[in-house]
């Protein structure tokens, strides 16, 4: 009886200390948590452009074809992704090979492919459709496919591609957007912050130019958080790759070529950096000299991955206590010398496709696997066979 | 012409064939027949694009002349629209012509297509359309094996085709390995000794010639007053070693069209009026029309020594005593005025008609040299801007 009571005394307390220790874990759990909640951004947004009509400006439509397909290949849903090409291609009069476009010669690689959604076609791709895209101010009746949603935690990846020169880029033939434009664009993206709308239009933005002189495009950029990176500086041109001899055009543009090589090797749980991107293409490749600028960037390109732009990575983190989370998360200052994923373990993605052996034909790597029972059964087949005929005595000399 | 058979193959070939009848009314009798009526039919078949609006369309025409002076001709266009049919890059229709009475024939196929009757002819109205012609190509060939492709630019009244044309059609003959001559020239290697330099001026010279002639000197010559690019292609067999088939020929022809079937636009954007002293090199109009301006301008200086001169014929006939710089001041004024001050009967009996006849001079010297500069300004502002 008195050893019933201290057994019973002795749990009594245990549930006691538990409970006095629980608000303790709990704490730590959820420190954990806002950590996770507190790291950069929560979505990507991609908007690639193409702004040149005809058919001898196949390239352009091809470059921005083949970003679109890694954007979507590394995880952007086309919901998230804004397409907007000046002229359509793969339906010309003067194709040869119908509904498609390819990017490598002798027809490899077709980035036309069957799930392609241009949401801004033809005559709609505009510089003032442009404008209003990235700074949100489309008329009521505008579809959600060609509105770029984006919020305070959105990186938006932005590719523009096309003919361009000192401080300008083409579009349709017919208009130019400045290098000021543009700037005043994104700063009214980032703007919206503070003007009483509820949230600034993006976390990051990554821009991307492959045009002559393209470097101009980036240099009167005067917001926060802004990455940019171009094929040429001023007064080169940038060049194309190839022309297919079947279909008489040339089909990609160097920088583009070789940036899609490079993120075809790019899987969503790659680790590779943007210090990697500013590698791609070097003179010896492209005949003009790419360039980037990250001053007005704030955390450090070899710390930035290239997922956080071009792919859209889920961050899963497996825990099998409770969170208690009623008091509101308070973010902490972003320490820009901690890197971004600090926390959670990402799962780790399965090979899904095959392009990258169509593009470098490198041979596919095939595991071992131990024999199995035929290759078994068959040589103790023959083990036996043999024992039997020469009798055992020579088992000796196997063992 | 074997008008029905020509119909039944072009039918077989896949392409949607009209015919169209004329006649005209010679203003000289023919050397041969002494007839003054001339009838024909043209023959031509249009290749619809597989995709594309019908809005554009290309030209391939040979003319069927009687005798063996253009046989093969015809075979390769039959051969060319049977390929043609089978590829769906096209963006534009492309007519298959064959015409009769070479340039009458041309004429009325032309005329019928764009509605317009500038010379009288009679022709019955064409049946089918194929759209804006963007450049015609014609053919002539004699013999199924040749040697060298001559290039023929001279248009009617002297007009060229736009240079890029040329220039495409040597690009592209240098490409595939085929000869291509100008006024039955080749190529030279060495263009700075004396005698390639005087093969050059001899091309340039003949060419001038030539358009000087006002005779259009191939079927394509009555396209271009429609603005259509046009050029002839005359095959060549002369005694040379390497000869080329037809089958090069129509790799050649394919690969003009298909260069003709990507262009956007009417080609423009190089010079319509020009000499060529060889196929790779060209003078354009900034270079020899302000030669031919000089030499107007000789007309002026003509004009103004002869108006000084008047001036002083009269001045010679009033007393003397008068200065020098009134002299220089009356010759300055009008002839007229002057003619109203002191002159005696006698002496107006004797100056009136060289002072008539030095007035003629200077009006016809100063309305010739106007003339000519107008006639410039209006026929180069013309023949650009329609």
């Amino acid at each position: 009886m008195a050893f019933k009571r201290f057994i019973s005394l002795i749990i009594t307390l245990f549930f006691c200390i538990l409970l006095y220790l629980q608000p303790v874990l709990c704490s730590n759990i959820e420190a954990k948590a806002s950590q996770f909640f507190s790291s950069g951004h929560t979505n990507n947004w991609a908007v690639l452009v193409c702004t040149s009509r005809f058919w001898f400006n196949y390239r352009h439509v091809a470059n921005t074809l083949s970003v679109y397909r890694s954007v979507k290949r590394l995880g952007i849903p086309d919901s998230h992704i804004v397409l907007m090409l000046a002229d359509d291609m793969a339906c010309n009069h003067r194709n040869p090979k119908p509904a498609t476009v390819f990017s490598h010669k002798n027809m490899e690689l077709n980035v036309y492919g069957d799930d392609v959604e241009v949401d801004y076609r033809g005559y709609e791709v505009t510089v003032e459709n442009f404008l209003r895209v990235l700074t949100g101010r489309l008329p009521p009746s505008t579809p959600r496919s060609k509105r770029l949603l984006s919020d305070d935690r959105s990186n938006i990846l932005i590719y523009l591609t096309g003919h361009g020169g000192n401080g300008f880029l083409k579009f349709q033939d017919s208009e130019e957007i400045s290098n000021v434009e543009l700037a005043d664009a994104f700063e009214q993206m980032w703007q919206k912050r503070r003007r009483g709308a509820p949230f600034c239009r993006y976390n990051e933005l990554l821009f991307i130019i492959d045009t002559c002189q393209g470097a101009s495009m980036y240099e009167r950029f005067y917001s926060p958080n802004l990455m940019a990176l171009a094929s040429s500086q001023v007064g080169e041109d940038s060049l194309s790759h190839q022309p297919d001899l079947a279909i008489g055009v040339h089909l990609m543009d160097r920088y583009t070529f070789y940036l899609l090589e490079f993120l075809e090797d790019i899987h969503p749980a790659s680790q590779a950096t943007m210090k990697d991107l500013f590698k791609v293409c070097p003179k010896s490749q492209c005949a003009s000299t790419p360039g980037h600028r990250t001053d007005l960037f704030q955390r450090d390109p070899g710390t930035v991955l290239i997922t956080d732009f071009f792919g859209s990575v889920r961050k899963v983190e497996i825990t099998k206590e409770t969170i208690n989370l009623t008091t509101p998360i308070v973010h902490e200052d972003h320490d820009p010398s901690r890197p971004a994923e600090e926390a959670p373990e990402t799962q780790t993605y399965v090979d899904q496709l095959s392009v990258t052996e169509i593009i470098h034909q490198k041979p596919k790597r095939k595991d071992w696997h131990p024999p199995d029972g035929f290759i078994l059964g068959l040589w103790t087949l023959i083990l036996l066979v043999f024992f039997k005929t020469y009798g055992v005595k020579h088992l000796k000399h196997i063992f | 012409m074997p008008v029905d058979w020509l119909v039944k193959t072009m039918q077989s070939r896949g392409l949607e064939v009209f015919t169209q009848s004329f006649s005209r009314t010679l203003p000289f009798p023919d050397e041969n027949k002494e007839r003054y009526m001339v009838h024909g039919t043209n023959v031509y078949g249009i290749l619809r694009a597989p995709r594309a609006p019908r809005t554009e369309a290309l030209v391939l025409s040979a003319p069927c002349s009687p005798g063996n002076s253009n046989n093969q001709a015809v075979g390769l266009l039959l051969g060319l629209a049977q390929y043609f049919r089978g590829q769906i890059f096209w963006a534009k229709d492309i007519i298959f012509l064959v015409n009769e009475h070479d340039l009458i024939g041309m004429q009325a196929w032309l005329e019928g297509y764009h509605h317009t009757n500038t010379t009288g002819m009679n022709w019955s109205p064409l049946q089918g359309r194929g759209g804006s012609i963007q450049a015609a190509l014609s053919l002539e060939l004699s013999s199924d094996v040749i040697t060298s492709l001559d290039l023929v630019l001279e248009g009617l009244n002297g007009q060229l085709p736009n240079l890029d044309l040329a220039n495409l059609f040597y690009a592209f003959c240098q490409k595939i390995g085929v000869l291509c001559t100008i006024q039955g020239k080749l190529q030279r290697n060495d263009w700075d000794s004396a005698a390639g330099y005087s093969q050059a001026l001899q091309t340039m010279l003949l060419m001038v010639l030539k358009q000087a002639s006002g005779r259009p000197w191939g079927d394509h010559g009555l396209f271009l007053r429609y603005h259509i690019e046009a050029a002839s292609i005359h095959g060549i067999n002369s005694f040379r070693q390497y000869k080329t088939d037809l089958t090069t020929i129509g790799k050649l022809l394919e690969g003009m069209f298909r260069k003709l079937n990507n262009l956007l636009e009417r080609l423009h954007q190089s010079y319509f009026f020009y000499l060529l002293p060889s196929l790779s090199r060209f003078v354009s109009i900034g270079y020899y029309m302000p030669a031919f301006s000089l030499l107007a301008a000789i007309l002026l200086l003509r004009a103004l020594d002869l108006w000084v001169q008047l001036g002083s014929v009269v001045q010679g006939m009033e007393d003397g005593g008068v200065e020098e710089e009134e002299q220089v001041r009356a010759a300055l004024v009008s002839p007229t005025i002057m003619v109203h001050k002191v002159i005696t009967p006698d002496r107006a009996m004797y100056i009136a008609p060289i002072f008539i006849h030095r007035c003629v001079c200077v009006c016809v010297c100063v309305c010739v040299c106007i003339y000519i500069y107008i006639y410039i300004y209006i026929y180069i502002y013309i023949y650009i801007y329609i």
